[in-house]
């Protein structure tokens, strides 16, 4: 039962990161998602310090708001003529050192450590439960559902919208669609993603979870709906192959979970070009009488 | 208070904020910030790997390593980038993510031997200065020494390349060679610099000093001056707290500083937003009397 709590939340991770990352790499914004995923020790910390209680409500509330201040600093930056690279630089790495030393400063002893944010204890898990409606599942379970649901419904309702502000944003913003609500809306749910995550594979590992199906399933598909299936399908296989090589050589889970996102990338591009390269000769031959 | 052995962390930070505002100037204008953020994170599984295969923690061997796997994911990146329709931003953060999460499994490996327990690889995570040896320190001094030199001898020539590159090559400048240079001396850096800051904020010790003098001047050599200045006062300033209260990681408080600097040159500097803002009232002034 313990190894089913660990494998089904790596499971959530995988196919949550999967959802939410097919947007990000769409939108060029990877870079900003890995931002946020610093930032969001910065929330975390402070939601701490606010609210003196690790409950996992203001955690998320904590982590929403560093989320948007990233999101909002980077594009104040970037507007104010600094390039898009240095603004994000510039931002995520002080908000980080910030929350970096918080933490040394207030939250030392506790459970907090920097550690754990960064690299998160999956095998942890099941332990820290909560009871909901009789259902007894571990705490992580429950908030990876909730984003899972956050996402998909902010999907549902605003797939067309973000399609066509990801395309072509002149145009969406001239026929009236939200372009800067949904940009934050966006961010938002990445944001969410990453607390939910962080708990269980760490706030940076969660963004190889984001990038990494992601962009191995922009390379094969041909359709927005393709690539969200194919995205979820990734993120799940890497953190199911990543447990159990994690527990084959007895080392870090999420460290592994992201390894194993990087093979697939990699046979994923080379399987491909392969294809490719076969598909061309074919073409060759047949054109050459 | 200023103990002798305080005094050669602080100037070896200094020199090290001095040689990374110079190199994070090059790579700042060649807009690959980002890059040096994910090479900084890829020395992480180099570390881990050469303390693995050697046994022992001598620095050379540590620094050989993460200069290797650093170089490395410069050139995955590239690959990913031209062999692939994958943008520039999703492949650094790809290879940053699972260079780092191999880090992690390595690190595990090695906290697990029972060598590893002692051997503060974990320091190169946030970086602790106060912990380095005369010998740490006299790779920082030798290395950073290295990096400035070489940068001021080829000032000329990453100059065109960065400002006129077709013309550069028009004069039969060996362009790709002086790129791999960069490279070379961004990844030299970095790894001089993540025993003192660490993995994770080394990037912004390339970053920061460059943006905030970007501010301040249009000029190369007076953005270069002053972005080494800002990288040296940050990194004196840092450590000299750090090194007030026991239990302080020195890379955040260096990187708080560089980030102070900053935003106070967002606001008060010629580019900067008051500036900005009395130009706009003046301008609305002019407005109403034509």
């Amino acid at each position: 039962m313990i190894e089913f709590w660990v494998v089904f939340t790596g499971l959530l991770v995988g196919v949550t990161c999967g959802i939410a990352g097919v947007f990000l790499i769409l939108r060029r914004m990877s870079m900003i998602a890995d931002a946020i995923s610093h930032t969001v020790l910065f929330g975390i910390v402070m939601a701490y310090i606010i609210t003196q209680s690790l409950n996992g409500f203001w955690m998320l509330v904590g982590a929403a708001f560093a989320g948007i201040l990233t999101a909002y600093l980077v594009q104040l930056l970037h507007s104010s003529g600094i390039q898009e690279d240095a603004a994000i630089g510039v931002v995520f790495t002080s908000l980080f050192a910030a929350g970096v030393l918080l933490i040394t400063l207030f939250a030392g002893n506790v459970h907090l450590d920097v550690e754990h944010v960064l690299m998160g204890e999956i095998a942890f898990v099941p332990w820290d439960k909560w009871t909901l409606l009789g259902l007894a599942m571990p705490k992580a379970v429950w908030m990876l559902l909730l984003v899972l649901v956050i996402n998909i419904t902010f999907l549902l309702l605003f797939f067309k919208e973000m399609k066509l502000a990801t395309f072509d944003p002149v145009y969406a913003a001239s026929i009236g669609i939200p372009v800067v609500f949904l940009h934050y809306g966006f961010m938002t749910s990445i944001s969410f993603t990453t607390v939910a995550a962080f708990d269980s594979v760490g706030a940076i590992l969660v963004v190889a979870m984001l990038i990494g199906p992601a962009a191995t399933s922009y390379l094969i598909s041909k359709t927005i709906k393709q690539m969200f299936v194919y995205s979820m399908l990734f993120g799940a296989a890497a953190s199911v192959i990543g447990y159990y090589l994690a527990k084959l050589w007895d080392t870090s889970i999420a460290g592994m979970m992201a390894t194993t996102v990087g093979f697939l990338f990699i046979i994923t591009l080379i399987s491909q070009k392969i294809i490719e390269r076969r598909r061309k000769a074919l073409v060759h031959k047949l054109e050459m009488p | 208070m200023l103990s002798g052995n305080l005094l050669w962390v602080l100037s070896g930070t200094m020199l090290l904020g001095i040689a990374a505002g110079i190199t994070g100037t090059f790579s700042f204008l060649q807009k690959q910030s980002l890059v040096g953020d994910a090479a900084a994170h890829a020395a992480l599984p180099g570390i881990a790997l050469a303390f693995l295969i050697t046994g022992q923690k001598e620095l050379p061997f540590l620094m050989l390593g993460a200069g290797i796997t650093s170089a490395l994911s410069v050139y995955c990146i590239q690959w990913i980038v031209s062999f692939s329709k994958m943008k520039a931003d999703a492949a650094i953060g790809l290879v940053l993510t699972v260079f780092f999460g191999v880090g992690v499994v390595f690190l595990t490996v090695v906290n697990r031997s029972p060598l590893g327990n002692q051997s503060g690889l974990n320091n190169f995570i946030f970086g602790k200065a106060a912990t380095m040896t005369k010998a740490d320190l006299m790779w920082l001094f030798i290395s950073a020494t290295i990096i400035i030199l070489v940068s001021l001898f080829l000032y000329k020539e990453w100059k065109l390349l960065i400002f006129d590159p077709v013309y550069a090559k028009g004069i039969g400048l060996p362009i790709e060679a002086l790129k791999a240079t960069l490279t070379i001396l961004i990844v030299m850096t970095i790894v001089t610099g993540i025993q003192a800051v660490g993995v994770i904020l080394m990037s912004a010790l390339l970053i920061i000093p460059a943006a905030s003098a970007k501010l301040w001047t249009k000029k190369l050599s007076t953005m270069l001056i002053l972005s080494a200045a800002i990288g040296g006062i940050a990194g004196i300033t840092g450590t000299f707290i750090s090194a007030i209260r026991t239990g302080l990681s020195t890379g955040p408080i260096i990187v708080l500083v560089a980030a102070a600097i900053f935003f106070i040159s967002y606001f008060i500097s010629p580019a900067g937003q008051i500036s900005k803002y009395r130009r706009k009232i003046q301008f609305r002034k002019q407005g109403d009397v034509g």
